[in-house]
């Protein structure tokens, strides 16, 4: 049976799209059937992040209103071949999105895929909150400061609220995804820590995921984080944290930079400037 | 309008106490009417001594100008129900005893208060950012915490077992004997009655404890609980 996740969080610029990416070619490279879609219609930035901006021809508004079929709109990964992306259009918004047709789309989604992946926009408007509305689970991504924090915690409150399961009466399970975590400066009291975080937000913590300079340099180069750079900290938290979306219980720590060189492991910190 | 009139005449008829000392809330939503049409209602209800203190289904801007003599208008009324209505032979007994007008909830029309409401609520979740609570029949109680930009509005007080993080509104309807508790004081704002304060203006040495505050004259005054 397929499992709907949405990663969301209210907050702009929190980390989403990289942690879909990352998370689905996670679930991918582990050999589910893994699709991530890309609900951020008129800002679309997924495929950029997977690398496949310039292979996009049919996109998820094209399949919502009929104009062309699923496969016509899938683009399969180069690297991974059970990792799909149904981008979003780029010269539409949001409001061409349509209950019904997204419903049916889903619905397509979950015929052939193990999971579906849903990025979604910033905001608690139409396009997130049609994103969520089919979820059987949600990442909540939330950086270490207070703006997102609050803004997480109003997007907890629409999923317990705005979404199929919630209308049902069931429960949708929520995860927290702790992105852009610097110990060094949580420490230091300029950034919350993870126990402040989760005494605001109360889910259960799916994973946290370090400030790096590899997240930038793969986005950049169009791979997601866990392809490109798979013994990096941050590749390697979202592999912990795709496990646990499996089901499986690890204990959470925060994964430091492994530097190589001997020097490296005697200077083991990383310099702070 | 004119049919509707006449058969409220001839329910008046039959039962001349039934709205007597009733506070009434007129249901517009189903009426089209505008500015000028509902101060012809009112006035037509006023004529008969039907009590209106306040109207629900319209929206501020279907009401003009000169806004300053029509009834306030409430919200969050739910449907109690409909009330028996004395047929045509029975003499003056309304369904139920006439209820003393009470300064307090807004009723959908014409109800009195069905036994065995509650008059106080109890909420056994956080309460998330963004969202409102309103119980304007009594106390509120959360088995949580009250998240920042989320905020509870009550009649009666507000009890929070949790961390008080957003805005509480006590007191309402005039209770002004009304009390915040909450197990730990980080709130935006808290209100009593009219009263309120921010959270600028509260001691700081209350910050992070179990508190609870009181209306003491115009002001808040709030004490630590530990």
């Amino acid at each position: 049976m397929a499992r709907v996740i949405v990663v969301t969080s209210g907050k702009g610029g929190v980390g989403k799209t990289t942690s879909t990416a990352a998370l689905g070619a996670a679930l991918a490279q582990a050999g589910q059937n893994v699709v991530v879609v890309d609900f951020d219609v008129g800002l679309r930035n997924l495929d950029l992040v997977m690398g496949a901006e310039r292979r996009v021809v049919f996109d998820l508004i094209n399949v919502v209103h009929g104009d062309a079929k699923l496969p016509q709109a899938l683009i399969r990964d180069k690297r991974v071949e059970t990792l799909h992306l149904l981008p979003a259009s780029q010269t539409r918004d949001k409001d061409a999105l349509r209950p019904e047709g997204v419903a049916r789309v889903i619905g397509e989604l979950r015929d052939r895929f193990d999971w579906v992946i849903c990025d979604s926009p910033a905001g608690i408007e139409r396009g997130a909150t049609l994103a969520m509305y089919h979820a059987d689970a949600a990442v909540v991504v939330t950086n270490p400061e207070v703006s997102s924090v609050r803004d997480s915690d109003r997007i907890i409150g629409l999923l317990d609220a705005k979404t199929q399961r919630a209308e049902r009466g069931e429960t949708i399970e929520k995860h927290l995804l702790l992105t852009r975590y610097d110990p060094v400066r949580a420490a230091r009291g300029e950034m919350l820590k993870t126990e402040d975080v989760l005494e605001i937000l109360s889910i259960p913590l799916l994973g946290i995921i370090p400030d790096s300079q590899e997240v930038l340099r793969a986005s950049n180069l169009g791979i997601p984080v866990t392809l490109a750079n798979a013994s990096s900290s941050p590749a390697r938290a979202y592999f912990e944290a795709a496990k646990r979306l499996k089901g499986e219980t690890l204990p959470v720590t925060v994964p430091v930079e492994r530097n190589a060189s001997f020097i490296g492991r005697l200077f083991g910190r990383r310099a702070v400037a | 309008m004119a049919d509707w009139l006449g058969e409220l005449d001839a329910q008046l008829q039959r039962s001349p106490d039934f709205f007597a000392s009733r506070p009434i809330v007129v249901d517009l939503s189903a009426s089209g009417l505008r500015g000028p049409g509902i101060r012809a209602l009112f006035q037509a209800l006023y004529e008969r001594g039907i009590r209106v203190v306040g109207m629900e289904g319209v929206e501020m801007t279907a009401l003009g100008t000169g806004l300053a003599d029509l009834p306030p208008i409430l919200g969050g009324g739910r449907p109690a129900g409909g009330v028996e209505l004395p047929g045509a032979g029975g003499q003056a007994a309304p369904a139920e005893a006439p209820e003393p007008a009470q300064a307090a909830p807004p009723e959908p029309q014409p109800a009195p208060v069905p036994a065995g409401e509650a008059n106080s609520l109890l909420l056994d979740q956080s309460v998330r950012s963004g969202q409102s609570v309103h119980f304007p029949r009594g106390d509120v109680t959360v088995l949580g915490a009250v998240a920042s930009g989320a905020e509870i509005v009550a009649g009666g007080s507000i009890h929070v077992y949790g961390a008080l993080r957003g805005r509480a509104i006590a007191g309402l309807t005039g209770d002004a004997r009304a009390r915040i508790f909450c197990q730990r004081l980080d709130a935006e704002l808290l209100a009593i009655d009219g009263a309120y304060t921010t959270a600028d203006d509260m001691d700081p040495a209350l910050r992070g404890r179990p508190v609870q505050a009181w209306r003491q004259g115009e002001a808040i005054a709030m004490a630590a609980l530990d």
